[in-house]
């Protein structure tokens, strides 16, 4: 069979501020490269239609909620797919506006790729800085600043190169590596998937081009091994009576059958003995698998713990230096205790120390008059009420990430990444 | 070193079981809303694999118009009686026997936009507090804003407009008392990864998705069954035609495709081919530009 299954997969997010075309660019994509059903198509003429537009408005194939159309805002992420014949994409399209920052960071989350966008007339916006440092914070490898609207300004290199440098010397204090910058048109789609005959000074390669040719590390740590636990399979029936296996999903390195493990925090130790799937018993498994793991030992394990190899361990630690995203409009409050949710564990956080305060316009760090509210950015201390098996966000995603939750509106608050 | 590379069919389903495994540990009374659909089988099969060698540990729940295609009750009790779980039924024609529902009137009359007061009562007569669905973004517009884990308020509502932010693959289900969770494990499946996922997997589907004979009208651009359920005017004439359904809904609402694909694969080539959504011979989704966010605010699937 068969080559879809063998394609690779990128993930990436739009970024940038309100109205600079992430959602009129998604849509260009998704239609010059044929990936629009034509009842979808029908329905956005429709609409279009309906307020009045001559053309079909292209954002409207990803802003699909009442509210968005009718503003003509996106409010929350939008989820699109679409393949060519080289790799598979899912694009997270996600808000500008300064209000549902916290929707742009959830579709930021999992992106490997992030394209930026800057309206040619305006320039790098306050938007653009906070959204270009949380894909930093995120560490999203690549960055694809698309410069947008060159139709308004007459396809003139200067204000591309004006912005390209202004970009620049924000994003040299970011840690990010892999910048690129392109001039396009997403209402003409100059330069998105076709090459642009207004811009013939540009030498780049076209978006879909660079999209379709990053070069995708793998997400994953296959290093230190890490399993966090969760939960237990005890089938308690023939033929399984005897059978305990520890679910959950690799979240760093591989595991093998026979391989040493401790299991954290009891610090417990034993030897796997079988990992197991529907599809039968495997040999290794790695980052990131399913897999129920059989231990040969009756030790006590369960939810929220995790098995290691012995001789690589992730800290153990209550008290817990991140940067942190917040993301409620109800400020935190330095007594509160949060739910904090760490891999499948569980435990209770209050933030003893706010080091500083990210300027998002200038990376400069505020340490006095802190004053944290929605959609700010600062490096806190937590203590949390028992130890976490934490590792550094930079070495591992998933047991390097946090959440916060308000304990009485159930709330999602804060988002961090431990340093 | 080997190269440690998962394909991507492969890297969804390890998403999938990790959500229906979270599931599992976060809630106390789940279920899976089950309609016979290809969708719904792949979450029940996913469940399978995320608890072999136990059994699927949550129960099968059927909102049950009464408007089925016998085919998918066949099949229902068939998955059923060959997973040993339990099956809840809501029967929508209980809720129009109390009152608490009307039967829809005139020619396009369907009992899908009913379907959302039984599914509430029936979460509320067992109190679930979370609900595992089929439904995936690239379906429809405004799934395409769903999280993983979405919270529904104690009247069973949806508020696209206020969700709560879903970082990495960490899910808060928390919820008070009387509100539940949609949980939708194949929100990054795309139509094409679901049809693959059935092909690699051999996975049993009703014989509706294939092509086959059936007696039909052509009514709203698409291939109508005739059955007990609709009512013809004096136009519309029955006649044989060879199709086979790309979605599966009530009888009286979905409409079949022209095709010769009898297999998975023929199938897979045509939905490679296709240029309509498959939601497209859904008469549901075209009442409105917004009937499903509509539908999906009030409680709906
Ligand atoms: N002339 C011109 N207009 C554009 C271009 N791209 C987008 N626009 C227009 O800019 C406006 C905003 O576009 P959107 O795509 O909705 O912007 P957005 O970045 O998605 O906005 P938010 O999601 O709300 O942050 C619309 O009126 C678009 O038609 C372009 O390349 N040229
Ligand atoms: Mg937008």
């Amino acid at each position: 069979m068969n080559a879809y299954l063998d394609m690779e997969l990128l993930r990436f997010t739009t970024a940038g501020s309100v109205d600079d075309g992430k959602s009129t660019l998604i849509g260009r994509l998704l239609f010059d490269t044929k990936s629009i059903f034509e009842d979808q198509l029908d329905q956005v003429k429709r609409s279009s239609n309906r307020q009045g537009l001559a053309q079909a408005d292209l954002s409207l194939l990803t802003d699909g909620l009442k509210a968005e159309r009718e503003q003509g805002i996106t409010i929350d992420v939008a989820y699109r797919y679409f393949a060519t014949p080289k790799r598979k994409f899912i694009i997270a399209d996600t808000p500008g506006h300064i209000q549902y920052t916290r929707n742009m960071i959830t579709g930021a989350s999992t992106a490997n790729c992030a394209l930026v966008l800057i309206d040619a007339r305006h320039g790098v916006a306050e938007q653009t800085c906070r959204h270009a440092i949380i894909a930093s914070l995120l560490q999203i490898p690549h960055l694809i600043v698309c410069i947008n609207k060159m139709d308004l300004i007459d396809y003139q290199e200067p204000v591309f190169q004006k912005i390209k440098k202004d970009f620049e010397s924000f994003s040299s204090k970011l840690d990010i590596t892999d910048i690129r910058f392109i001039p396009i048109s997403a209402l003409n789609g100059d330069n998105v998937v076709n090459r642009s005959e207004k811009m013939s000074w540009y030498e780049g390669s076209t978006l879909l081009y660079t999209l379709e040719n990053l070069h995708i590390g793998s997400d994953y740590n296959h290093i230190d091994c890490r399993f966090p636990v969760q939960t237990v399979i005890r089938p308690k029936m023939a033929p399984y009576h005897d059978f305990r296996g520890y679910a959950g999903r690799i979240a760093g390195g591989v595991f093998k059958p026979g391989d040493e493990i401790t299991v954290l925090p009891s610090g417990f130790t034993s030897t796997i003995k079988s990992i197991e799937t529907f599809n039968g018993p495997l040999s290794e498994a790695f980052a990131p698998m399913s897999v129920v793991i059989q231990l040969t030992d009756d030790v006590d394990v369960s939810r929220g713990d995790m098995l290691v190899r012995s001789n690589n361990q992730p800290d153990l630690n209550q008290d817990i230096e991140i940067m942190m995203c917040w993301l409620d409009t109800k400020a935190p409050h330095p007594k509160s205790k949060y739910i904090i949710k760490h891999t499948t564990s569980e435990a209770k956080a209050i933030i003893k120390n706010i080091r500083y305060e990210l300027d998002v316009n200038t990376l400069h760090r505020n340490v006095e008059n802190l004053n944290i509210g929605m959609n700010d950015v600062a490096r806190v201390q937590l203590r949390t009420t028992k130890p976490l098996l934490t590792d550094a966000y930079r070495k591992n995603r998933t047991t390097g990430s946090i959440i916060l939750i308000d304990e009485s509106t159930h709330e999602t608050v804060a988002a961090g990444m431990i340093i | 070193m080997s190269n440690y590379n998962l394909t991507h069919l492969d890297e969804l389903e390890s998403e999938s079981i990790f959500i229906l495994r979270e599931v599992f540990a976060q809630f106390e009374n789940p279920c899976i809303l089950f309609s016979g659909g290809k969708d719904s089988i792949v979450v029940t099969h996913l469940t399978k694999k995320a608890f072999y060698p136990a059994k699927i540990p949550f129960p099968l729940v059927h909102i049950d118009t009464g408007h089925n295609f016998p085919e998918t009750m066949i099949f229902r009790d068939q998955i059923v009686a060959d997973l040993d779980v339990r099956l809840i039924v809501g029967l929508v024609q209980d809720s129009i026997h109390s009152g608490r529902s009307t039967e829809e009137r005139g020619k396009n009359a369907s009992r899908n936009v009913l379907q959302t007061n039984t599914l509430l009562d029936t979460i509320d007569l067992h109190q679930f507090d979370a609900c595992v669905g089929g439904a995936r973004r690239d379906e429809e517009k405004a799934r395409a804003k769903e999280r993983f884990f979405s919270h529904r308020d104690e009247f069973g509502q949806w508020d696209p407009k206020n969700q709560r932010p879903e970082l990495w693959n960490m899910f808060n289900g928390k919820h008070d008392h009387g509100e539940h969770f949609r949980v939708f494990p194949l929100s990054n499946w795309t139509e094409m990864d679901v049809w693959q996922y059935i092909l690699a997997e051999n996975i049993q589907i009703p014989s509706l998705y294939f092509a086959h004979q059936r007696e039909v009208i052509r009514r709203n651009d698409t291939w109508l069954p005739v059955s007990e359920h609709i009512h013809l005017n004096e136009t519309e004439t029955p006649i044989h035609k060879k199709i086979r359904f790309r979605t599966l809904g009530d009888i009286t609402i979905t409409g079949g495709d022209e095709s010769d694909a009898d297999t998975l694969e023929k199938i897979v080539d045509e939905v490679a081919a296709a240029r309509q959504t498959e939601r497209g011979n859904r008469a549901d989704d075209k009442r409105s530009e917004t009937s499903m966010e509509d539908r999906k605010k009030q409680g709906y699937f």
